[in-house]
């Protein structure tokens, strides 16, 4: 037999120094001219670095910003796991089934095009100003952009592999688990992708209007008080948390999620 | 091994097949087509492009339903394995696993390195699809279809599109493990030299709407179809059915 047989496994080769070094001196880039025009503005309502350093470094101590970012990534985490099962569910059907795709369409163009901020206040009206009503109003404005996305990867479910999972026999679990989620997984990943980022700067919105905490509260607070460097601190620390959860989270599983396909033969 | 319970011969007879296009236009695809295959036996279809060769195995893999007629299995619970003119396989699954994926119950755990090493894929288990040549995929969809032991074994263009040393030794290996075990096995192909050396009977079809033109026995042991009997076979098919080759 071939005597290549040892090949397996192992993924592609490292992506080298070359990438990381160009990101960290880009933003090392982006963080003097940010210093450079601070100084040169010489104002209060553009902080410098360390100025900014300073306002995370007050609230960090009490604890105050952790219990704030903790408040905020609850809401983030709760509103994207409704977001991603009932839009999933829904753009999987609609996806499927082109009579009720085409009767639910102009409901689906409607939502897309409701303004978050008028969800969030007529869901705050509607269901009082609660953590429910928060959440929900999160997610309802993520679903439609869920919808659109797996409606797209449910349509274009390879007709060859389903025909071959009923000639096999394979039933309706294994036929959903080895045939059709995989092929939905790169419409997942992408709804995912662009969902977390849509939600926490709507969750912000939300806890402005209606919470009394949260980063969106806290932005609010120093907002009034036109504590600028305090907003950048709470921006950049939830903005460092989000990209925590990139490289730690989605990114692992999406390369393991798609460990059968970069692999040059 | 011989199977459990009898299993009788497979008995096509198809009418009507139409099919309505994207712009409602009716076409007909099959007119009447009506063969039998009897147990154990390799029988292929031949006919032009486009004449309902393919309709006709869906409809007896019951992918398509809508006709009119009657299709009988070897056997009325069987299996039925179909190798497809593209392999089909999950690129998301390994080799080893895309053919584990089919085992119905009875067979799950089976021992198929008989299998792999007969069609030479023992080395290739652990590999995904999409790092397989176009032979070697079709060569595991082959072993796909033999491991679940099937009543019924259908073929769509197996050997199409590969360089015709890589078609020779798959029909060869295709013939290995069909005679291993006493399968049904209906091919549909359009080159007459692949027929004429796998199949016992030959059956020709007309062109759209399809219609059975007539029938080939072959009765020649397969050890004895050297290259001489086979294009005496060919020609004298050529002569009894003008244009099919």
């Amino acid at each position: 037999m071939a005597p290549d047989v040892a090949a397996g496994g192992r993924g592609r080769p490292s992506a080298g120094i070359a990438p990381a070094l160009v990101t960290t001196l880009s933003l090392l880039g982006l963080l003097a001219a940010w210093w450079i025009a601070a100084v040169i503005a010489d104002s209060r309502v553009l902080p410098t670095p360390p100025a900014v350093f300073d306002a995370f470094w007050r609230d960090a101590v009490t604890g105050e910003l952790f219990y704030h970012l903790a408040m905020t990534l609850m809401r983030v985490a709760a509103a994207f796991a409704i977001a991603m099962i009932i839009g999933s569910a829904i753009g999987v059907g609609l996806g499927m089934d082109a009579r009720a795709d085409r009767f639910f369409d102009p409901w689906l163009i409607l939502f897309l095009n409701i303004p978050a901020l008028v969800v969030i206040v007529l869901a705050y009206i509607w269901f009082g100003l609660n953590e429910a009503a928060a959440v929900g109003a999160i997610a309802i404005n993520k679903i439609p952009n869920v919808v659109v996305t797996m409606r797209e990867g449910a349509r274009s479910l390879d007709r060859g592999l389903s025909e071959m999972a009923s000639v096999y026999r394979f039933g309706r679990w294994w036929t959903l688990r080895d045939v059709v989620v995989p092929q939905l997984q790169p419409y997942f990943a992408a709804a995912s992708r662009s969902g977390i980022a849509l939600i926490w700067k709507i969750a912000l919105v939300v806890e402005l209007l209606g919470r009394s905490n949260g980063v969106g509260f806290q932005i609010h607070l120093y907002f009034q008080l036109f504590d600028v460097a305090a907003i950048l601190a709470y921006t950049l620390a939830f903005v460092a948390v989000m990209l925590l959860i990139e490289f730690l989270l989605v990114q692992p599983l999406e390369a393991h999620a798609t460990r059968w396909r970069a692999r040059p033969a | 091994m011989p199977p459990a319970g009898a299993p009788g011969p497979l008995d096509v007879a198809i009418r009507d097949k139409v099919f309505t296009t994207i712009d409602g236009v009716r076409l007909a695809a099959i007119d009447a087509v009506a063969f039998t295959a009897t147990p154990g036996s390799f029988t292929t279809l031949i006919g032009p492009s486009g004449c309902g060769k393919t309709t006709t195995l869906r409809i007896i893999l019951g992918l398509d339903r809508d006709y009119t007629g009657h299709v009988r299995l070897p056997a009325a619970d069987g299996r039925i394995a179909a190798v497809f003119q593209e392999p089909r396989l999950l690129p998301w699954r390994t080799v080893e696993q895309n053919v584990r994926l089919a085992l119905p119950e009875a067979l799950a755990g089976a021992d198929l390195d008989a299998l792999f090493e007969t069609l030479g894929l023992a080395a290739m288990r652990g590999r995904y699809p999409g790092e397989l040549s176009l032979g070697l995929a079709r060569r595991a969809a082959l072993a796909r279809a033999f491991a679940i032991e099937p009543a019924l074994l259908l073929l769509d263009e197996p050997f199409v599109s590969l360089d015709e040393a890589t078609a020779n030794r798959l029909r060869a290996l295709l013939m290995e493990v069909w005679s291993a075990r006493p399968t049904t096995a209906l091919m549909v192909t359009h080159n007459l030299r692949e027929a004429v050396e796998l199949s016992d009977r030959i059956i020709f079809l007309t062109e759209r709407p399809a219609r059975v033109r007539g029938i080939h026995d072959i009765d020649t042991p397969r050890s004895e179809r050297d290259a001489d009997w086979r294009d005496a076979a060919v020609r004298a098919i050529d002569a009894r059915f003008p244009g099919v080759l």
